[in-house]
């Protein structure tokens, strides 16, 4: 899993590209978590559409990240999302906190 | 004609046998021609059903293997993920969505959930202390 950030003011804007399960999940969670250590960052925009595989790993990697970012009365928003991970995000109600785009 | 078909596999419970393990089922399930929603359905719930038996069943315990199969019999597929680890008290809790005996992993507590929608069966049999059986089953329906 890679992951390309890009700041601007207090946008956020990451890619992710692989697979995203409870392997490569802890991984995800240190890197996003140290790009969003920048307590500017108030808007974060994860793009998922370099993203081969989710599961609902990856579906708590999303929703830890929001309580943080939310936290500091932020948003976390979400694109490039497959209609498998969309079934994941619609089934845990996600997008009542995290908006798709 | 009614295919019918069998393999098994075994993995060291690590983390990196996920992608192993849906790669196994994907190719199993490739005779039956299905379609690419199908196989990202089946490779989600394998994949939810593995890591199960990897970080509850044993704990992450790399020195134990969980034990696959995958069944074809026409155009059913039936998947079996079973483990020899702790077993679940309380399956009817452990398939409730969001709940999560290891919310300090930011595990989501959707796992069953996930299973569920992806697969037409989903049957879990534990016992605490010997382990966990999850048996899953889908209708390929070719070209469907």
């Amino acid at each position: 899993m890679e992951i390309n950030a890009q700041k601007r003011g207090s946008k956020l804007y990451a890619a992710l590209t692989g697979e995203l399960d409870q392997h490569s999940a802890e991984k995800v969670r240190i890197m996003l978590d140290t790009l969003i250590h920048d307590i500017t960052v108030r808007e974060l925009t994860l793009d998922l559409s370099g993203v081969t595989f989710m599961d609902s790993a990856g579906l708590g990697v999303v929703l830890g990240r929001y309580k943080k970012i939310q936290m500091r009365g932020g948003k976390v928003i979400v694109t490039g999302v497959s209609a498998s991970v969309d079934r994941i995000f619609r089934m845990s109600g996600i997008y009542t906190l995290v908006e798709r785009r | 004609m009614n295919l019918q078909n069998y393999t098994e596999v075994a993995f060291s419970a690590l983390s990196q046998n996920e992608t192993f393990a849906r790669a196994v089922v994907a190719s199993f399930a490739a005779q039956l021609n299905p379609t690419i929603e199908q196989l990202s359905d089946l490779r989600t719930a394998v994949s939810e059903a593995v890591t199960n038996a990897i970080i509850h069943g044993y704990e992450q315990d790399a020195s134990k293997l969980v034990r696959m199969e995958c069944r074809i019999d026409g155009d059913i597929l039936t998947v079996t993920v079973r483990d020899d680890g702790c077993g679940i008290a309380d399956i009817a809790l452990a398939r409730r969505p969001f709940y999560t005996s290891k919310p300090e992993l930011e595990r989501s507590g959707m796992g069953f959930s996930v299973m569920e929608a992806f697969m037409d069966q989903v049957q879990v049999e534990s016992v605490p202390g010997k382990g966990t059986t999850v048996t899953m089953s889908k209708q390929i329906r070719h070209g469907d």
